[in-house]
């Protein structure tokens, strides 16, 4: 056997970045039906620089030319774009594995039948609570019965394992049984993440985020019943409550390393719940110093190498659960004020707490696209039916 | 996949192991 | 699945293999698995597969002789596991999303 020098490990490999992302996060409009309370894009209203179909396609060629595996295609609500199908099918014709990420608005039958025709779509489902009580609460009147009829129609046309995503609140979190259930009955996999001070998230987090009892019921619930639920890796900052992997995972953060945010006007982010300029590396459009094109944003865009750099424990160097947590979500972090070397908010031994209890300047995004005049907390919600024609494109209004 | 871990395990102690398998699901910053 | 070295194993259709500094990623399209590949050689070795009648004999045209190939035929019975590696007379495109 030559010997040779070890290859890292491929947990090293990813802290380091990789030449290309193997998968990201796109969001493809701010357009939404929705206005839900927690949404991290602040999504409602479309940009009117939004992206036009052939610049979709361009980037869908890059991604392929670069080997992407696949893409998470959110928003906003995707499917509100008049050309997502055709997006759809052309990603998936030129390599790139498609999921995308909707309220379930436009997943009637007919839609239902094409998606289950397909081998490279998949589909995931957002549900933030088991009943409607404490998802409408969240999301809206009505959203949960859309969500459900969306499930519906997917298994009654044979698409095989849907995703169902939740993310877990205060209030939502004893209802987590009920959530396998659900999944079950529609032969969905279950997928929860972590409610994180990102958008309009910022405006609702002190009230919805899980306590720290409830953060010990969820681990608990992950350890017990978990085995095939699927988490984004979103919950290693819970890591400190166990065993060193008793939670399923990489317990790496990801963003700028192996994948990242593109937004619906081709700025890329390090993260979908990082839309901030202060993680805003660059624009697909518009060279901004080191090329234009995703792939030279990607690949030369100092904050990414920034990121790719051995991150310093700072204040949790004397911790001796960093080597599990990290120190938690830099998103987290920065939203809610605190230092990004220093403890998560929800850090499980309670480091948190101090910081979070002084003054402090919450970062606010340059960004908000929510209906009704901005963000202003939680706002009276309004569902809106399925649209009769196709989107007006400088929309201060009904996007559908 | 007891015997694969043992193998594997075994494999570590002559070389390390030529492949390593994550779920793409696991990680974060994808929504 | 019992992996034989000394028969002849290839890709499944849906698994796409990107070439890395340190060696290649592997994704499965069918099972969203992720698979890292550690050297060039052992890279060289999968994308020959099919030029060969048995992983063996891939293995000696890449350099590696039998008395060498224990790590690379234990991460064959890897990716064996995990649907990466189907046997020949497998691989057919209608109908086979991977379970």
């Amino acid at each position: 056997m030559t010997a040779t020098a070890p290859v890292p490990r491929l947990i090293e490999q990813f802290e380091h970045g990789l030449d290309a992302p193997i998968c990201l996060t796109w969001e493809l409009t701010y357009a939404c039906n929705l206005s839900c309370v927690h949404c991290l894009s602040s999504s409602g209203k479309r940009d009117p620089r939004e992206l036009s179909t052939q610049q979709c396609k361009d980037i869908i060629d890059e991604l392929e030319r670069m080997q992407v595996f696949y893409v998470n295609i959110g928003g906003g609500e995707p499917t509100v774009r008049s050309d997502f199908w055709e997006l759809v099918d052309y990603a998936t014709e030129h390599h790139v594995g498609v999921k995308f990420s909707t309220n379930g608005v436009r997943i009637d039958e007919a839609v239902a039948a094409k998606l289950a025709a397909s081998d490279y779509v998949d589909v995931q489902i957002s549900l933030d609570g088991a009943t409607a009580e404490i998802n409408d609460a969240v999301r809206g009147p009505g959203s949960f019965a859309m969500a459900i009829r969306a499930l519906e129609n997917l298994k009654e046309a044979g698409f095989k394992d849907a995703k169902i995503s939740v993310v877990v609140t205060r209030h939502n979190v004893d209802q987590l049984d009920d959530f396998k259930a659900l999944a079950d009955n529609y032969g969905a996999t279950l997928r929860i993440t972590r409610l994180r001070p990102s958008g309009r998230g910022a405006d609702v987090w002190d009230d919805l985020h899980p306590t720290a009892e409830q953060q010990v019921q969820l681990y608990n619930w992950l350890v017990a019943k978990g085995e095939r639920v699927l988490t984004g890796d979103s919950f290693f900052h819970l890591s400190g409550l166990g065993e060193p992997g008793a939670l399923a995972g990489l317990n790496l953060c990801g963003a700028g390393r192996v994948v990242c945010l593109i937004d619906p006007v081709g700025d890329v982010y390090a993260c979908p719940f990082a839309i901030h300029e202060r993680f805003l590396a660059g624009n697909i459009l518009s060279d901004t110093g080191f090329g234009a094109g995703f792939q030279n944003v990607w690949q030369n865009a100092p904050l990414f190498r920034e990121l790719r750099e051995p991150q310093s424990a700072g204040a949790c160097g004397s911790c001796g659960h960093y080597d599990s947590c990290r120190g938690g979500c830099m998103a987290a972090k920065f939203f809610t004020g605190l230092p990004m070397d220093g403890p998560d908010p929800e850090c499980v031994q309670g480091f948190g707490e101090p910081a979070l209890a002084q003054d402090r300047d919450k970062p606010k995004s340059h960004l908000d696209h929510s209906r009704s005049g901005g963000r202003k907390g939680p706002v009276p919600l309004k569902l809106l039916a399925m649209p009769a024609k196709a989107p007006q494109k400088f929309c201060n209004e009904s996007p559908v | 996949m007891d015997s694969n871990q043992q193998a594997e395990d075994a494999a570590e102690l002559v070389t390390e192991t030529l492949v390593e398998e994550v779920s793409i699901d696991g990680m974060c910053g994808v929504y | 699945m019992a992996f034989d070295p000394d028969r002849g194993w290839q890709l499944h259709h849906q698994v796409a293999v990107r070439p890395e500094p340190f060696g290649a990623l592997l994704y499965h399209f069918g099972t969203r698995k992720l698979s890292f590949l550690k050297n060039r050689i052992i890279v060289e070795i999968v994308n020959s597969l099919a030029d060969h009648p048995d992983v063996r004999s891939a293995c000696r045209a890449a350099g590696i002789d039998d008395d060498q190939q224990g790590p690379y035929l234990h991460a064959f019975g890897v990716l064996v596991q995990s649907k990466m590696l189907i046997p020949v007379d497998q691989n057919s495109p209608e109908g086979s999303t991977a379970s």
